[in-house]
């Protein structure tokens, strides 16, 4: 009889330490996967942020090519230099992900150099000369092909933000994500008056 | 839940998007602008120059995009069919859409440095576009085609594949971990199991591109991040 009570007692530790520890693996499975998912999220915010910091690179260049045209029009050009100097005196730290506030700033200073630089490229139509000038095209060449690496890694962001964000906030994970402060991050939306054209909306994805 | 969310996108853009081919040789022309013979003169050259160097080189020419960026269209379809080795993104896409009269060079990541956009576009406005302006289209991207190969010739050549490396291993072991954790907990936790099986299902993607027949082009896995240049005549 005492032998019989001891082997239920020591199953039921045993049951109750097999499932502890299942618990454990799990919750290290868990959290293991959204530090995963978190330095991927931090690894393509650096790709935008690089294509980003490429285009302000490319401006001066732009500028000064553009300069050398003595009658080219002097508002576009400083919109373009105040709208870059903007830009690169927001710090960015990684913190700005989990910031809305700071996000939106940045989204919306990049979106006022976007909109400056295109009114740049849609006056220069009107300058025969500089059009031909090979110097310029290899430029305008750079900063289109920059463009587009900025909408495809703002896409590849919002790709991995998604997945990030699906499974901190699906439940059980959510518990242990609220536990060891995995936030919610912020997505890229398509600007209003973006010189693009129309596009899907990849903040709703 | 993603096609869900794809419906709902498509219904929302006006435009329908044209449809990504699946390319099965390295010269593909939907137009039925090149003979046959110079279609399998362009892709013997880019059968030799992808068994040389290890650089996968493609061309389509398609009719029209109907108000599709190109960019965006010329990005799917290099993506999609993994033009380029996985290790080294050395895929390049010559996209001629005769009708709409615009062309692009799309430039995958490990070959931005040995053709960047302002040489794709040199490439495109001073080889490409003035053969295009005469109708010449054969001439136009074969010449185009030489220009991207001396352009980027000995940036990378074949290497032996080495089969694995380190991180592949690690890799396996986390899987096989996961894989463990799994089957002790694919009772109880439904959800997980999920989650699993959306992971594996993008992985086999990269197989199956691989299984084409025998001779054609396949793709090797190579990504693309938007490097290139468009233009239009």
């Amino acid at each position: 009889m005492k032998n019989k009570g001891l082997i239920i007692g020591l199953s039921i530790v045993g049951v109750i330490l097999l499932a502890i520890f299942m618990m454990i693996m799990w919750g290290v499975g868990v959290y293991n996967n959204m530090v995963t998912l978190n330095e991927s999220v931090t690894k393509s915010w650096g790709q935008v942020e690089n294509q980003y910091q490429r285009r302000a690179d490319l401006i001066p260049n732009l500028v000064n090519t553009v300069k050398g045209y003595a009658d080219f029009e002097q508002k576009v050009l400083t919109d373009v230099i105040e709208a870059r100097s903007k830009v690169s005196q927001f710090n960015i730290t990684p913190e700005v992900l989990n910031d809305p506030a700071a996000f939106q700033k940045f989204q919306s200073l990049q979106g006022e150099l976007s909109g400056a630089l295109s009114r740049l490229l849609v006056t220069v139509e009107n300058y025969p000369n500089l059009k031909a000038n090979e110097g310029f095209l290899n430029l305008q060449a750079q900063l289109e092909g920059t463009e587009n690496r900025i909408t495809v890694e703002r896409k590849n962001f919002n790709e991995s933000v998604l997945t990030y964000n699906t499974t901190i906030k699906k439940f059980p994970a959510s518990f242990l994500a609220g536990m060891f402060g995995f936030n919610e991050k912020q997505y890229f939306k398509s600007q209003a008056g973006s010189e693009n054209a129309p596009k899907v909306d990849f903040g709703t994805r | 839940m993603r096609i869900l969310f794809f419906v709902l996108v498509s219904s929302l853009i006006i435009f329908a998007q044209p449809k990504v081919p699946e390319l099965k040789m390295w010269a593909t022309d939907l137009t039925k602008t090149l003979n046959s013979d110079e279609l399998s003169n362009l892709n013997s050259r880019l059968k030799t120059y992808e068994d040389t160097t290890s650089n996968q080189l493609v061309t389509l020419m398609i009719a029209s995009l109907e108000d599709y960026p190109i960019e965006e269209y010329s990005h799917e379809v290099a993506s999609k069919n993994k033009i380029g080795t996985e290790k080294h993104d050395n895929g390049v896409l010559l996209l001629v859409v005769k009708n709409d009269r615009k062309l692009r060079i799309e430039v995958g990541y490990g070959l931005e440095g040995a053709l960047p956009d302002a040489l794709a576009s040199s490439i495109i406005r001073n080889v490409i576009v003035p053969k295009f302006k005469n109708n010449e289209y054969y001439a136009g991207v074969s010449d185009g085609i030489n220009a991207i190969i001396a352009t980027i010739a000995g940036e990378y050549r074949a290497e032996p594949e080495s089969d694995s490396d380190g991180g592949g291993s690690i890799i396996f072991t986390i899987f096989v971990i996961i894989f463990i954790i799994i089957m002790l907990f694919g009772k109880s936790t439904g959800g997980k199991s999920g989650g699993f099986y959306y992971g594996g299902s993008s992985g086999s993607g990269g197989f199956s591109s691989g299984g084409f027949s025998s001779g054609g082009f396949s793709g090797g896995g190579g990504s693309f991040g938007g490097g290139g240049a468009s233009g239009s005549w």
